[in-house]
């Protein structure tokens, strides 16, 4: 409509308007008058609600819903924070449910799968952090105490369901099966890799496990995701989209128009914000001054749940139940995971300078992983013995994994020019022989490939 | 063959790749049952169903976010934005999402299937904020593809091969001749190549180059320089990104002079880049500097259009300066 009301800003300043014939076969004068916007204001004077006498009338906004709010005589705000938000709770710390809980499917092969996906996780972001403290790898991201959001929403999905996750879900990623050697060449982005060493460490992605590859920049997954959903409700698929991103990126312009977009389209996908009070070094409180980001599902006409992100039987209870909805339903959900970074944004911060010990001691006690082993001893589903033994193998697996990983290949110099294009253009072409020249000119400079250039 | 403006050529390449391929989706503000604010889409809505050619929210950044998703699906969607002085929202989808998406997942996903529509240019009265051409931008961001159509034969061929392509494509429309520029349009399927320039004049004196909207101010130079008795050789770059070297290089090395016309201004525009490679692949056969023939360094103003655009008049000076140098 810009153009338009370009134009009419014009009419309504001129009131009469002669239009010369050059103007009117080579302008957009000419466009504006042959549509039916511009004659009807014509007709009708100059004023905004006008073009949308335009619009179908099938398409016309739907202002039904506003009838039947009350109607005051004095001037009265809503509060802000007036819609209250409850928190699903089933299991306590102490590995009890809640009485009254509704618990989610979960039998002990679930449970297992899930606790082993949870113990991988807890130790390999503790090697990790350890590797890259000794130069090993460049970077890393741990996701201490938050682990039960993204191994638990994984688990309530099914393998043809696409996550789109932001940065710190790898849980997800371990509970699909990703393997122990697939993590460690892309953390050190050796031809293995299946991102062929191209992104940062933890930027992970894998087609088989329809785990969208991870992109830095922040909240992009967000309406790409509802386009995703979209495309497998229009396909007529088995399937939804889950979408992962956190409390601070929920301030970006694409988690507006991504769930707008999904509200508006009817996109199965679920929305899932781990709410774990900080984006780097920013509190929750200076992100945003709403009731967290559940608030905001009412706005969009979205389904909301606010969840215990620690709490691996809340999480899992609201995936399958959003699942379900958005399945049937062809709509999207938003979980809001209540949880606590424990560990710092990633290995190039230190926490000990924007927050206090006794905050992080309290989160501590609410430790996600500790939870669910206490309810599986609980349902004798789960010894020590066991528990000794996985994570004794586990660290094992890791170490000795890293050190397979880190003596395998960079990837060759051809994959800088490949998956530019589906095809490696012409330009291209010219550019990578001009490199392998100059390689072979400077050989000792470039030590990854030099020695493998034909 | 038909009798089709610009427009109706855009119209028919989406209701043939519509009907061809069921995941193709035709959605953007007002694109629906309206059929866009210059009627691209018209009728599709009808033919195709509300699921598959839709009004999406005004949100330019979710418009690209939710066709990279659809893409990386699987669907074949093709994007409108309404002007391309309204892309810049999307910049970060199309330039940080789509432009790398294969690259940085080493081919695990791509959004190949993805086509993005958009008007641009001046010409038509439309100040700031209506007149822009930002496709030098584009060209700047490795994964992309960009092509400029100039008149309804090419639009067709261009933009079914833009949407066929396996690779994200912005479509840049030249609206001033949506409905200004007529000819004889195929009924039937084509194609025309992508990355390749067109020579649509032979010469021998000097070579001027040009797209989209911008072909018919330097064929109207080349009238003016043909009085002379200059003979121009002309080309249509259509491709932005990746460009047609090749084409370009061949002519200038015939002609030894290049006047390259473009509607955006000068500094860091996309006549820039071509300049720089020319002189490189040329350099011994230049008779005189390659000139730039472009608007000004200044946003695009609304009462002296006439005075800031690159015209034939302009165009016709650098051609006489380039051959008195």
């Amino acid at each position: 409509m810009r153009c338009y009301n370009n134009v009419l800003n014009l009419w309504a300043k001129t009131q009469t308007i002669i239009i010369s014939k050059d103007r009117i076969n080579n302008s957009i004068w000419y466009q504006c008058l042959a549509s039916k916007v511009i004659l009807y204001l014509i007709q009708d004077g100059y004023s905004f609600p006008l073009a949308r006498k335009a619009d179908n009338k099938e398409n016309a906004m739907n202002s039904e819903v506003y009838k039947e709010s009350p109607v005051v005589h004095q001037p009265a705000f809503i509060d802000g924070h007036s819609v209250e938000i409850p928190i699903l709770k089933i299991l306590q710390q102490d590995g009890s449910v809640y009485q009254g809980a509704e618990l989610p499917k979960i039998d002990q092969a679930l449970a297992t799968r899930i606790y082993k996906a949870l113990a991988f996780h807890r130790v390999l972001d503790e090697r990790m952090v350890g590797a890259q403290r000794q130069g090993r790898i460049s970077f890393y991201m741990a996701a201490l105490g938050e682990e039960a959001a993204s191994v638990g929403g994984a688990a309530g999905l099914e393998d043809q369901d696409m996550i789109m996750a932001q940065y710190r879900e790898q849980g997800a990623l371990m509970y699909r099966g990703f393997s122990l050697e697939d993590f460690m060449n892309q953390m050190f982005s050796n031809e293995k890799d299946l991102g062929k060493g191209r992104q940062m460490p933890i930027h992970y992605g894998s087609n088989a496990l329809n785990y969208m590859t991870i992109s830095s920049p922040l909240g992009t997954q967000i309406p790409q995701a509802a386009g995703y959903a979209y495309g497998q409700k229009l396909q007529g698929k088995d399937a939804v989209t889950m979408c992962y991103f956190g409390e601070g990126a929920a301030s970006e312009g694409d988690f507006h128009a991504g769930l707008n977009m999904a509200a508006v389209h009817q996109a199965p996908v679920i929305f899932f914000c781990r709410n774990n009070g900080y984006a780097i070094s920013t509190p929750a409180d200076e992100q945003f001054v709403g009731n967290g980001i559940a608030s905001r599902g009412v706005g969009y006409g979205i389904k909301t749940i606010r969840i215990d992100g620690n709490d691996i039987l809340a999480v899992l209870k609201a995936t399958q139940l959003a699942r379900e909805y958005a399945l049937k339903e062809n709509k999207p959900v938003i979980i809001e995971a209540m949880s606590y970074r424990l560990g710092a944004h990633s290995t190039s911060d230190d926490p000990s300078g924007y927050r206090t010990r006794e905050e992080e001691a309290k989160w501590q006690a609410h430790d996600p992983i500790l939870r669910m082993k206490n309810w599986m001893l609980a349902n004798e589903w789960w010894d020590e013995a066991q528990e000794t033994a996985l994570f004794e193998s586990l660290r094992e697996d890791v170490l000795a994994a890293v050190k397979v990983a880190e003596k395998i290949d960079k990837p060759p110099v051809e994959d800088l020019v490949t998956d530019v294009y589906d095809q490696v253009p012409e330009h291209l072409n010219k550019q990578l022989n001009e490199l392998k020249q100059h390689i072979k000119k400077y050989p000792e400079s470039y030590p990854f490939t030099a020695g493998r250039i034909k | 063959m038909a009798q089709m403006n610009l427009l109706q050529a855009i119209n028919n390449a989406l209701d043939i790749a519509m009907a061809e391929n069921d995941s193709a989706l035709c959605f953007g503000e007002d694109v629906g049952h309206f059929g866009g604010v210059f009627r691209a889409t018209s009728g599709l809505q009808e033919k195709y169903g509300k699921a598959r050619c839709f009004n999406t929210p005004l949100v330019e950044q979710g418009i690209i976010g939710f066709a990279n998703g659809l893409a990386a699906q699987g669907s074949t969607p093709i994007a409108e934005i309404q002007f391309a002085d309204y892309i810049f929202p999307a910049f970060d989808q199309i330039v940080n999402e789509a432009a790398k998406f294969r690259y940085r997942s080493g081919n695990e996903f791509d959004v190949g299937k993805l086509t993005i529509r958009s008007p641009y240019g001046g010409g038509i009265a439309g100040g700031l904020y209506h007149s822009q051409s930002p496709e030098a931008y584009f060209a700047h961001t490795p994964g992309l593809k960009i092509v400029v159509p100039r008149n309804p034969y090419q639009a067709k061929g261009l933009l079914l091969a833009s949407i066929r392509d396996d690779n994200p494509v912005i479509f840049f429309e030249p609206k001033r001749l949506y409905r200004a520029s007529t000819g004889e349009v195929p009924e039937e399927d084509y194609q025309l190549p992508l990355g390749k320039a067109e020579v649509v004049k032979q010469g021998s004196d000097i070579t001027l180059l040009a797209w989209g909207a911008q072909m018919e101010i330097i064929e109207k130079a080349a009238e003016m320089a043909d009085n002379d008795g200059i003979s121009c050789e002309i080309i249509d770059l259509r491709s932005i990104l990746p460009w047609d070297v090749e084409t370009i290089a061949a002519s200038v090395m015939k002609t030894g002079r290049l006047v390259i016309s473009q509607e955006a201004p000068l500094t860091a525009g996309f006549a820039s880049e071509i300049a720089a490679t020319i002189q490189s692949e040329c350099f011994l056969h230049l008779e005189s500097p390659i000139a730039r023939v472009c608007g000004m360094d200044t946003p695009y103003p609304l009462a002296l259009e006439k005075e800031y655009v690159s015209d034939h008049l302009k165009t016709y000076e650098a051609i006489k300066n380039s051959l008195n140098y």
